[in-house]
């Protein structure tokens, strides 16, 4: 099969590799027909993940048709259209017996502090992604769906990832009716926590980017008011101005690791690896947000410490939380969202790339070029 | 406006509050689609934040795949995990150190990342030098994608539109190109010194 292969930072290339094995009963192989590139694989693409071995295959975000299934599998037939959330977990463990699927104990032998991810490393278990013609699925009665008739195949596959963490990062904020939120990234995750805010209730949705093009989108697409902060000495301050010296009641981190604003924080970590990843964004939402507010972060941070300004954060007396996204549980609330079109994810697609020109792609949504926010990959059995 | 506006100008941090409210819900939900549709705090897919949910696991703890090759794990596990990604085993100089890393510091500890890092960089290196043994050699304009700045407005994504990310894009093809310009350097001299000695 054809497969997206990482050849070390900044260089992938597609390669024959074998189809998959089953490796246990419950295991299903799935054949890609449609994957996505995320915010998170730029990380790996950047050599920021440790444990991210030359020759796996990348790719979180994808739906398929079930090609293989183990011998325990009971609830997918081979030929079933399935979108895979992209968590791997057990549904038995501590951790999934409560509900946290994306700290499933089961599942990655390489670390304790992270759950699985496909195509995320061996950090997140040394799973092979669905950036390629087949992917091996675990417990395939545990996390793939079949995709509903009435649901688009672009909306499903976002739905794997981009939309439920949004949507998560907007609930780990805990709005309340009013609320004056603050979203920081206007990549795929921020334009939908940016309008997930709105649907619980949020009062003023800000969203700050340096992007033009996305912080338009921010405006049309998510309805929110918008500020890039490189037109602005200090984000922070002109944040307070604008919310009545209190600040936000809540804060939504959508950039993560490679967040820009700083040359010196973004140098040591994302081009230095000395970091686990650039605290720009985090260290502005602690300060941007009101003492006793709630501080959500969804931008994903390597293992290696981070300057972040903890002191800050427990002088104001705020609430942090965080999670990778449990993508599974969001989905019948959100199934309703996108069916009675109060969220419309695939009007956030501007690139659909053959897999043969991963490599582009891969450019394209890094250096953010020829407008690009949500890239799809299509292998060419598709 | 609805809320206690300070007539006195003073912003409402400084007073009792509440906030004042720009729009009022009636006006939000006129001009945002499903605005207020999860306004049930309660009534949110992550509330209460640990309940037990119909997984579809049928299993207590689930059959054990088979550990093909002895799998490197963290020492903060009692068990190999019962399921395992199984690609790219390690091997080579990079292999040695991942195994280490592993098998001497718990995740809590800086050496063992800074030491998975190291070996990723010397995966890179050992994976190009084996790739020039191949009919498919490394080639760093192809895999970085690189042509697309030609394809896709490099330059006019860039121009004249206050990106903060623009200078240091500078540095990508430093962090690219210089280890091989570097490698290359290396390389010339060796062979030179080598000749020189050769010739004397
Ligand atoms: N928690 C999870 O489950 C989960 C799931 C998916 C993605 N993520 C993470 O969410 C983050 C965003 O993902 P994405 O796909 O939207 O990525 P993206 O790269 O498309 O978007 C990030 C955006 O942040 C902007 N940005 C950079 N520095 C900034 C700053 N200082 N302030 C404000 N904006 C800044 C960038 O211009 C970009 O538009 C990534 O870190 C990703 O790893 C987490
Ligand atoms: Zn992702
Ligand atoms: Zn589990």
């Amino acid at each position: 099969m054809r497969a997206m292969v990482y050849r070390g930072p900044y260089k992938i290339r597609v390669e024959e590799k074998d189809v998959p094995p089953i490796e246990h009963p419950n295991d299903a192989i799935v054949r890609v027909t449609t994957a996505a590139i995320c915010g998170s694989d730029l990380h790996l693409y950047h050599g920021l993940m440790p444990d991210t071995r030359v020759g796996t295959t990348f790719g979180h975000e994808f739906i398929g048709v079930v090609d293989q299934v183990g011998p325990s599998v009971q609830n997918l037939q081979v030929g079933d259209r399935v979108m895979v959330p992209f968590n791997v977990y057990c549904g038995s463990c501590w951790f999934c017996a409560r509900g946290l699927y994306s700290n499933c104990h089961n599942v990655n032998p390489n670390a304790t502090a992270v759950g699985g991810i496909y195509g995320y490393s061996h950090t997140c278990g040394g799973y092979d992604g669905g950036q390629a013609e087949y992917v091996r699925v675990p417990f395939a009665d545990v996390g793939p769906t079949k995709i509903p008739d009435w649901m688009h195949d672009e909306d499903a596959v976002l739905l794997t990832d981009a939309v439920a963490t949004g949507y998560f990062g907007a609930q780990l904020g805990d709005i309340v009716e009013g609320d004056t939120v603050v979203v920081f990234g206007a990549g795929p995750v921020g334009l939908v926590a940016a309008q997930s805010s709105w649907l619980m209730g949020a009062g003023r949705v800000i969203v700050i980017d340096h992007v033009d093009y996305r912080l338009e989108m921010a405006r049309t697409f998510a309805h929110a008011e918008t500020y890039n902060f490189s037109e602005y000495d200090d984000i922070v301050v002109h944040l307070k101005r604008i919310t009545d010296h209190l600040g936000a009641d809540v804060a939504i981190d959508c950039v993560g690791a490679e967040a820009d604003g700083n040359l010196l924080q973004h140098v040591t970590s994302a081009k230095l690896t000395l970091q686990g990843g650039s605290p720009v964004a985090l260290n502005w939402a602690i300060d941007g947000v009101r003492k006793g507010g709630t501080v959500s972060v969804m931008g994903a941070y390597g293992p290696i410490f981070s300057a972040v300004k903890f002191g800050d954060a427990m002088n104001k007396g705020l609430t942090l939380r965080m999670n990778q996204c449990p993508v599974k549980r969001q989905w019948p609330r959100l199934f309703e969202h996108v069916r009675n079109g109060h969220l419309k994810p695939r009007e956030m697609i501007t690139h659909r790339i053959p897999l043969e020109h991963i490599a582009e792609g891969y450019h394209i949504f890094s250096a953010k070029l020829d407008g690009c926010i949500k890239p799809l990959v299509v292998p060419s059995a598709a | 406006m609805t809320g206690t506006a300070p007539e006195t100008g003073i912003p409402a941090a400084y007073t009792p509050g509440p906030r004042p409210q720009r729009e009022t819900a009636e006006q939000l939900r006129a001009r945002i689609p499903g605005w207020g549709a999860d306004l049930d705090p309660a009534d949110r897919p992550a509330v209460p934040r640990l309940q037990s949910l119909e997984t579809g696991a049928r299993w207590d703890f689930p059959e054990r795949q088979p550990e093909k090759w002895p799998r490197e794990r963290s020492i903060e596990h009692a068990v190999l995990t019962p399921v395992f990604g199984t690609s790219c085993p390690p091997a080579g100089l990079s292999g040695v150190i991942r195994r280490y890393s592993y098998r001497r510091f718990g995740e809590g500890r800086a050496a063992h990342w800074l030491l998975l890092v190291a070996a990723d960089r010397v995966d890179a290196w050992e994976s190009h030098l084996r790739s020039f043994a191949t009919l498919r050699p490394d080639n760093p304009v192809t895999q970085t994608g690189v042509r697309s700045e030609l394809t896709h407005a490099g330059l006019s994504s860039r121009i004249g539109r206050k990106r903060a990310d623009v200078g240091h894009h500078l540095l990508d093809p430093v962090i690219v190109a210089g280890p091989w310009v570097a490698g290359m350097g290396a390389a010339y001299v060796g062979v030179r010194r080598v000749l020189r000695a050769v010739r004397r």
